[in-house]
């Protein structure tokens, strides 16, 4: 059991109690609030931004707005991912239960911005470039992505064992994070050789001051929102492991004594 | 007001997408939220009947 | 007692005893799956049927004009080679936990990751070496010119190793788990995607005329990541399913 303690201003802080789940748990109650709330005022700010005082697009009219939930939606999940490689790291180095649970509660909330993104992206196109799904390179890996969280999500239901199902999603998610880079590139690589025949894929307009502000205050909300959620399904997680350890504990006891 | 819903004729399209999104944020949390209430739930049936803590 | 992360033991083995254990460990795992592999040819057999229908159903549901066909040579051939690579691998290493060699051989003084890599040369040779031979013929049904047959073979040849290099991860990944075949085609495809749009690619660009050289050479790099790298992640994805 480590003992040492972080002397900030008067409280003596020792960090790593916060590492058992039983710690963690009232910890993330206690944060949450403090995610959720800005998440909500910065979306608020975010959309405020985009709506009222961005222009309008010469290009694009009001059509490109969509980008304000669109491109953070895209960067959440990118970055959700690597945040699931780095507990998954952590989880497979340090074998430590909570860096697998803080994974296992990313995932699910990354799969949904990926979604978003690849929902708004189409809704974004068929106006801009005239079809839903154009085949571009950074829909197609965000696609991808998708697949990749779903998989990681399968090999959780599927595996009974918690430790197990820890260890075996860490391994996939960190397999898939240096697959990534490769996926995009590859795809990157595809789309250029068939440019010729796919519909020209503009990237976003040409960014107005206002229009850059509007999409960093929108991904500031949302890597907000991420954490929120997921510090609340972390804890859900915890209880439900606690419950099943003890469910499984009692039944042992039950066989044992030939009660069942 | 009907020029900010109308969107420059581009309605459907801005507001289909908030529409999802908004929709998958508000069913994530509802279930975020169900699942922490099922766990405590199941947590404190486990206390009741002894088999925890 | 505290787990250690299961790239200790690797590191763990003395350099000299490692490399003289790995190959050895390499011999003797090919020899053992390729043995036990020959004796089940008609599983073999009917793994290869699975390719070769698949490849002849494309042009049924499409209509048998030259020019398409021919077009959609390439992706046929590759996408029918990557959905038989997942057939056939659960079968790596389900088997052997089955009948508990799988605890047996983690257990032996060989590296793991050294026995993985002769699983693994032994799935690629009864199974993807077969298809890598038979593409040819079936590029014919597909009335794909010889230049182009040869670097659609010069790709499989490339690409097929690497299909079992990252299948052998998903493979070991999804031991003993509900579902494990469709799970593992969840996994991999993702991940064979570069292999996929690279092996192809190398067909299309050269018959575009700029030249498969480009294609081929990531494909062959990638081999050799694959061959580096994969053997160890299988090995940590049997240590985490045997525990």
């Amino acid at each position: 059991m480590r003992d040492s303690t972080l002397r900030t201003k008067s409280h003596n802080v020792n960090w790593f109690r916060y590492s058992s789940p039983a710690s963690f748990y009232p910890l993330a109650g206690a944060l949450a609030p403090w995610f959720a709330v800005p998440a909500i005022l910065l979306a608020l700010a975010g959309l405020y931004i985009g709506f009222v005082l961005a222009p309008t697009d010469a290009q694009q009219g009001e059509a490109y707005r969509i980008i304000f939930v669109h491109v953070p939606a895209a960067w959440m999940s990118l970055l959700i991912y690597l945040a699931m490689a780095f507990w998954s790291a952590l989880a497979l180095g340090f074998n430590t239960r909570l860096s697998a649970m803080m994974a296992q509660a990313l995932a699910p909330t990354g799969a949904l911005m990926t979604l978003v993104a690849l929902w708004t992206g189409a809704l974004w196109g068929k106006p801009t470039w005239g079809t839903y799904w154009a085949w571009d390179a950074r829909m197609t890996s965000e696609l991808i992505l998708l697949f990749l969280y779903l998989g990681v999500i399968a090999l959780r239901q599927a595996i009974d064992a918690p430790r197990r199902a820890d260890r075996a999603c860490a391994l996939l998610t960190l397999v898939g994070a240096i697959n990534v880079p490769i996926i995009y590139f590859s795809v990157q690589w595809w789309n250029t050789l068939h440019q010729g025949a796919s519909v020209s894929v503009t990237s976003a307009p040409r960014m107005a001051a206002l229009m850059l502000s509007g999409m960093l205050v929108m991904a500031l909300a949302a890597w907000c929102y991420s954490i929120a959620v997921a510090l609340v399904r972390v804890r859900s997680i915890i209880l439900e492991r606690e419950n099943a350890a003890a469910g499984s504990a009692q039944l042992d006891g039950m066989a044992t004594r030939g009660a069942l | 007001m009907s020029d900010f819903l109308h969107m420059g004729g581009y309605g459907y399209y801005v507001w289909s997408a908030y529409g999802g999104a908004l929709l998958a944020v508000v069913a994530e949390i509802v279930a975020v939220r169900w699942r922490l209430r099922a766990a405590r739930d199941a947590t404190s049936t486990l206390i009741a009947v002894g088999w925890l803590k | 007692m505290k787990r250690l992360p299961a790239i200790v033991p690797i590191l763990a083995t003395p350099p000299g005893a490692r490399d003289f254990a790995a190959w050895a460990g390499i011999g003797w795992a090919l020899q053992r799956d390729l043995g036990l592999a020959l004796r089940s040819r008609a599983e073999l057999a009917v793994h290869l049927s699975f390719y070769v229908i698949v490849v002849s159903l494309f042009p049924l549901a499409a209509t048998p004009d030259r020019g398409l066909l021919a077009a959609m040579a390439p992706a046929v051939l590759w996408v029918a080679a990557l959905l038989a690579s997942l057939l056939s691998l659960p079968r790596l290493f389900a088997v052997d936990l089955l009948d508990g060699t799988l605890e047996q051989i983690a257990l032996s003084p060989y590296p793991l990751a050294a026995l993985v890599s002769g699983k693994i040369a032994a799935h690629w040779l009864t199974t993807g070496l077969p298809v890598v031979l038979l593409a040819p013929l079936l590029a014919l049904q597909y009335e794909l010119d010889s230049e182009a047959i040869t670097v659609l073979s010069a790709g499989l040849l490339l690409g097929t190793p690497i299909l079992s290099l990252l299948g052998a991860i998903g493979a070991a990944l999804t031991l003993g788990v509900r579902g494990a075949g469709s799970l593992l085609a969840l996994l991999i495809l993702p991940l064979y995607v570069p292999v996929l749009i690279f092996g192809a690619g190398a067909v299309d660009a050269f018959r575009v005329g700029l030249g498969a050289a480009a294609n081929l050479s990531l494909l062959g790099a990638g081999l050799l990541v694959a061959v580096v790298g994969a053997p160890f992640a299988a090995a940590a994805a049997v240590r985490i399913a045997l525990d």
